[in-house]
C-alpha cells in the first residue's frame, strides 16, 4: 500500500504521534481518522492543498481545539508521556513543552523584542520569583533567574538575527523579522517539539534561506524535534525529513520528500487531476524528474 | 544686504495689504450675513403689531470683529504659526536632551508633596491649612491612588472596568463596619479591608474571565451597581441609605488626634486643631499612594506583570507561551481591587461617615477617566491627569470673582461636569494616548526607549 512508511523511519523513535484524530465543526468533518507519527529529532513537515485541516491538526495538537475523537501523544526525551488532547492549552506549552507559531503572527507588538522572548519564560521566572511573592521582596533568587532568562532571551536574539532590534517595540519590526522573532520567542519556553505553522508565509526568497538556515540549527543545536505546515515547497524539500500529506482530512501520503514528491495521490491533490488520469501523470512527472536528476548535480 | 532687507520689507508691506484686504471681505461677508439676523429684529409693540427694530449698532460691532479677527489671522497669526512649525522642524534635526526637571520628575514631585503640609501650614496658618491639605491634597492623592489601582487592571492587563469603585465600597464598609461592631483599629482593618477588597476582585474575576470588551465592560458595571444596592438594601447591618457614621477615627502609634490630655495636639504643645488630623492623613494617603506605585513599578519587571501587559497585548499568544491566563486575569482583578480596598478604608477613617451615595456609577467613571486621561499604564501621566481633573474641580468653588462677571446667581461648581467633558474632549483630541502615550519597557538588553503609544493595544477585555 502507498500509505505504508519507509523502513528508516520505522525504526525511529516518534515523539508524538497522533491516532485516529477526528474533528468535527457542525456537520463538518474537518479531520477524518487521521493518524501520523513526528519522530524524534526530526523536520516533519505536514502539507496540504488549501482547506485541507493543516492548521485544524496543529491548533488540536497545541489544544486550541479539543478534538472530536482520537488520541495525542507527546513523548518527552525523559520518557514521560502526555496525552495531548487532555491538557488545557496553556499546559502543553508548560508541561509537554510543546510550543508553537501562528500562521498569523501574533505578536506582542507593545512590547519590545527583548520583553517578547522574557514574556516567553514566564513559568520559568514565575517560580524563581516564588509566585511573586519573594521576588517582590527582592530575594536574590529572582535577580539570579532574571539575569539567566535575558541571557537565553540574548543567545536567541543572536540565533535569529535580532540582537540590534532588541530594545524596539516588536510591532516596529518587518514582517521576516517577526516572524523570526515568533520562532525565537516559542523557543524560549524551552520546547522539545516545535510547531511551525506556515513559517515561510510571506517570506521573500532570501528570507527563507535564511529561515531554513535557522530550522536546521534549532535542530542541530538543541535537538528540538520541528512540525510544520508549509506551503513554500522550497523550504519543505528543502528540510524535512518526513512529510505528511493532507487532503479534505486525510491523510493521502506520508514518508521522505522524494517519496511524496512522487506519490501519484500528491499530484493528484496538487494539481486536480481525475483519478483515471493519475496514472498518466506519474508517467509525466517521471520523465520531468529524470531530466532534471540528470541537470542537477 | 540691502537686497535681502528689501525684499523682507516689501514681503511684509505686501502681507500687511493682503491682510487688509482680507479684512475688508470679511468684513463685507459678515455684514452681508448679519444684516438680516442682527441688523433688524421683528418685535411685537404693545399693540400686537408686528415692528421692526434696526440695531445698527450691533451689526456693526460684528462686522468689526469679523474683520480685525481676520486682519490680526493673516497678519500676525499665520505668520507666527507657521515660523514655529519651521522652528520645530529644524530643532528636529538636532538631539534634544531631556531637562533635569523632566527626568527627575517623579522625584522632585515625591519631595514637593513630602514638604506640601508644613509650606502650607507656613504659609496660611493652622487654619487656613486646612481647605489646602484635606481639599486639595488629600482629595487628590484619593484619586491618584485609586487610578493607579485601576490601571493595573485597565492599564496593564487590558481588562476594561467599569465598576471599579464597588473595591472602594467595599473597603470603606470593611472598615466602617468591622470598626463599629468589633473595635478594631485602623491598624488592623487596613490590610484586611484590601484582602477583602481582592478576594471580591476575585468573585467578580471567575465570571468574567470568558467575557471580552464591551461585555466585560457592560458585567463589571452591573457588579459595581450590586454591590451599591445590597449596601442600599442589607439595612440591618449597613443601614441603608442613612450610611454607617462615628467611624473611629486612625492613630499613630496609639496617639490620638483629639483634645484629650494625651492627644496629639497636647504632647507636642501645639494648640488643639483639626488641622493636624488632617495633615496626618495626607502623609497617610501619600504613604498608601508611594506604595500603590512602587508594588506597580516592582510588578512590572515580575513574569506576572509581564504576563498583564502580553494578556493586554495577545491573549492567544500567551497561552501558547504556556502562561495560565485564568490565573493571570485574577491576580489582575485581585491586585486592582486590593489598592481600591486600601483607598476605601482610608476613605472611611477620613470622612469618619460612609453611605452608598459615595459609591455611584459616576466615581467609577472618573476613575477610568483619570486612567485614560493619564496614559493607560503610565504612572506619571495618571498622577497628573488626577491632580488636573480633581484640582480642577475643586478650583472651581474658589472662582467667586466670576460672580461678578456673570452674575449673583452664577455658581462654578454646577458646570464642573460640563468642563470636565469638555476638557476630556479636548486632552483626546489633541493626546489621544493620554498625557503619557509612551510606555516604559521593564527589561532592556543596551539602552532604555520609550514605546510609542502607537504599537500598545488598548486590550480586549
Amino acid at each position: 500500500m502507498a500509505l505504508e512508511t519507509t523502513t528508516t523511519t520505522m525504526k525511529k523513535d516518534p515523539i508524538l504521534s497522533v491516532e485516529h484524530l477526528s474533528m468535527r465543526f457542525g456537520g463538518l468533518m474537518a479531520i477524518n481518522d487521521f493518524s501520523f507519527e513526528a519522530y524524534r529529532g526530526d523536520i516533519t513537515a505536514l502539507i496540504g492543498p488549501n482547506g485541507a485541516g493543516k492548521t485544524t491538526v496543529f491548533n488540536c495538537i497545541t489544544g486550541f481545539y479539543k478534538p472530536t475523537m482520537g488520541m495525542i501523544t507527546m513523548k518527552q526525551k525523559s520518557g514521560k508521556e502526555y496525552l495531548l488532547e487532555r491538557l488545557p492549552d496553556f499546559e502543553i506549552t508548560k508541561q509537554a513543552k510543546v510550543a508553537r507559531t501562528f500562521q498569523n503572527i501574533r505578536m506582542f507588538s507593545g512590547l519590545t523584542v527583548l520583553e517578547n522572548l522574557l514574556v516567553a519564560q514566564h513559568n520559568k521566572l514565575m517560580q524563581a520569583s516564588g509566585y511573586t511573592f519573594l521576588g517582590l521582596l527582592g530575594f536574590p533568587a529572582y535577580k539570579q533567574a532574571s539575569k539567566e532568562s535575558i541571557e537565553l532571551a540574548r543567545h536567541w536574539l543572536e540565533k535569529a538575527s535580532l540582537v540590534d532590534r532588541a530594545d524596539d517595540p516588536a510591532g516596529d519590526l518587518p514582517y521576516g523579522a517577526q516572524r523570526r522573532l515568533e520562532i525565537a520567542r516559542a523557543m524560549c519556553t524551552g520546547p522539545e517539539l516545535l510547531c511551525l505553522d506556515e513559517p515561510a508565509a510571506g517570506l521573500n526568497p532570501r528570507e527563507s534561506l535564511a529561515l531554513n538556515e535557522l530550522l536546521r540549527s534549532i535542530r542541530g543545536e538543541t535537538g528540538t524535534s520541528i512540525l510544520l505546515i508549509e506551503h513554500d515547497m522550497s523550504v519543505v524539500m528543502e528540510i524535512s525529513d518526513h512529510v505528511v500529506v493532507l487532503e479534505y482530512g486525510q491523510k493521502i501520503s506520508d514518508g521522505n520528500p522524494d517519496f511524496v514528491k512522487n506519490d501519484p495521490r500528491v499530484i493528484a491533490a496538487y494539481l486536480g487531476v481525475e483519478d483515471e488520469e493519475v496514472e498518466e501523470v506519474i508517467e509525466e512527472i517521471e520523465e520531468i524528474e529524470g531530466g532534471q536528476g540528470g541537470s542537477k548535480k | 544686504m540691502a537686497n535681502i532687507a528689501s525684499t523682507s520689507a516689501s514681503a511684509g508691506s505686501d502681507l500687511t495689504a493682503r491682510a487688509l484686504r482680507e479684512a475688508v471681505f470679511a468684513g463685507l461677508i459678515s455684514l452681508g450675513l448679519f444684516v438680516l439676523f442682527v441688523g433688524l429684529k421683528s418685535d411685537q409693540n404693545i399693540r400686537n403689531e408686528l415692528v421692526l427694530n434696526q440695531r445698527w449698532g450691533l451689526l456693526s460691532i460684528f462686522v468689526i470683529v469679523a474683520a480685525v479677527g481676520r486682519f490680526l489671522m493673516v497678519a500676525y497669526v499665520q505668520p507666527a504659526m507657521a515660523r514655529r512649525k519651521a522652528a520645530k522642524a529644524e530643532a528636529e534635526a538636532v538631539v534634544k536632551e531631556e531637562t533635569f526637571f523632566k527626568r527627575h520628575f517623579s522625584k522632585i514631585a515625591i519631595v514637593a508633596l513630602i514638604f506640601y503640609p508644613p509650606v502650607v501650614l507656613a504659609l496660611v496658618g493652622v487654619q487656613g491649612s486646612l481647605k489646602w491639605v484635606d481639599n486639595f491634597g488629600v482629595q487628590i492623592l484619593i484619586y491618584v491612588m485609586l487610578a493607579w489601582g485601576l490601571n493595573i487592571v485597565v492599564g496593564l492587563a487590558g481588562l476594561l472596568d467599569l465598576g471599579y469603585v464597588a473595591f472602594y465600597a467595599v473597603g470603606a464598609y470593611s472598615y466602617a463596619l468591622l470598626s463599629t461592631y468589633f473595635g478594631l483599629s485602623f491598624w488592623i482593618l487596613l490590610p484586611v479591608a484590601g484582602i477583602l477588597a481582592a478576594f471580591w476582585g476575585m468573585i467578580l474575576g471567575f465570571p468574567v474571565l470568558r467575557l471580552r470588551g464591551d461585555y466585560l465592560a457592560i458585567v463589571t458595571l452591573a457588579f459595581g451597581e450590586i454591590i451599591r444596592l445590597v449596601l442600599i438594601n442589607w439595612t440591618e447591618v449597613t443601614k441603608g441609605t442613612f450610611g454607617v457614621s462615628g467611624i473611629a477615627k486612625a492613630t499613630l502609634f496609639g496617639i490620638k488626634f483629639d483634645a484629650s490630655k494625651d492627644g496629639f495636639a497636647a504632647m507636642m504643645g501645639l494648640s488643639m486643631s483639626s488641622a493636624y488630623y488632617k495633615i496626618f492623613l495626607f502623609y497617610l494617603i501619600l504613604a498608601l499612594a508611594l506604595l500603590t506605585a512602587y508594588v506597580t513599578i516592582r510588578l512590572r519587571r515580575m513574569p506576572i506583570g509581564r504576563a498583564w501587559e502580553a494578556l493586554r497585548e495577545d491573549e492567544i499568544a500567551c497561552r501558547s507561551l504556556g502562561i495560565n491566563t485564568v490565573t493571570t486575569k485574577l491576580t489582575a482583578f485581585a491586585t486592582g481591587a486590593m489598592f481600591g480596598g486600601f483607598a476605601g478604608a482610608f476613605f472611611a477613617v477620613r470622612q469618619g461617615f460612609v453611605s452608598p451615595e459615595s459609591f455611584v456609577f459616576l466615581e467609577s467613571a472618573v476613575i477610568l477617566a483619570i486612567v485614560v486621561l493619564g496614559g493607560m499604564g503610565s504612572l506619571t501621566g495618571i498622577a497628573i491627569a488626577a491632580a488636573v481633573m480633581i484640582g480642577g474641580t475643586e478650583i472651581l468653588r474658589e472662582l467667586s470673582f466670576l460672580k461678578a462677571i456673570f452674575g449673583p446667581d452664577f455658581t462654578p461648581e454646577l458646570y464642573r461636569m460640563l468642563i470636565f467633558g469638555l476638557a476630556m474632549v479636548v486632552v483626546m483630541v489633541w493626546k489621544p494616548r493620554g498625557f503619557v502615550g509612551s510606555r516604559e519597557p521593564t527589561a532592556f538588553l543596551r539602552e532604555r526607549k520609550a514605546i510609542s503609544g502607537s504599537f500598545t493595544k488598548e486590550g480586549h477585555g
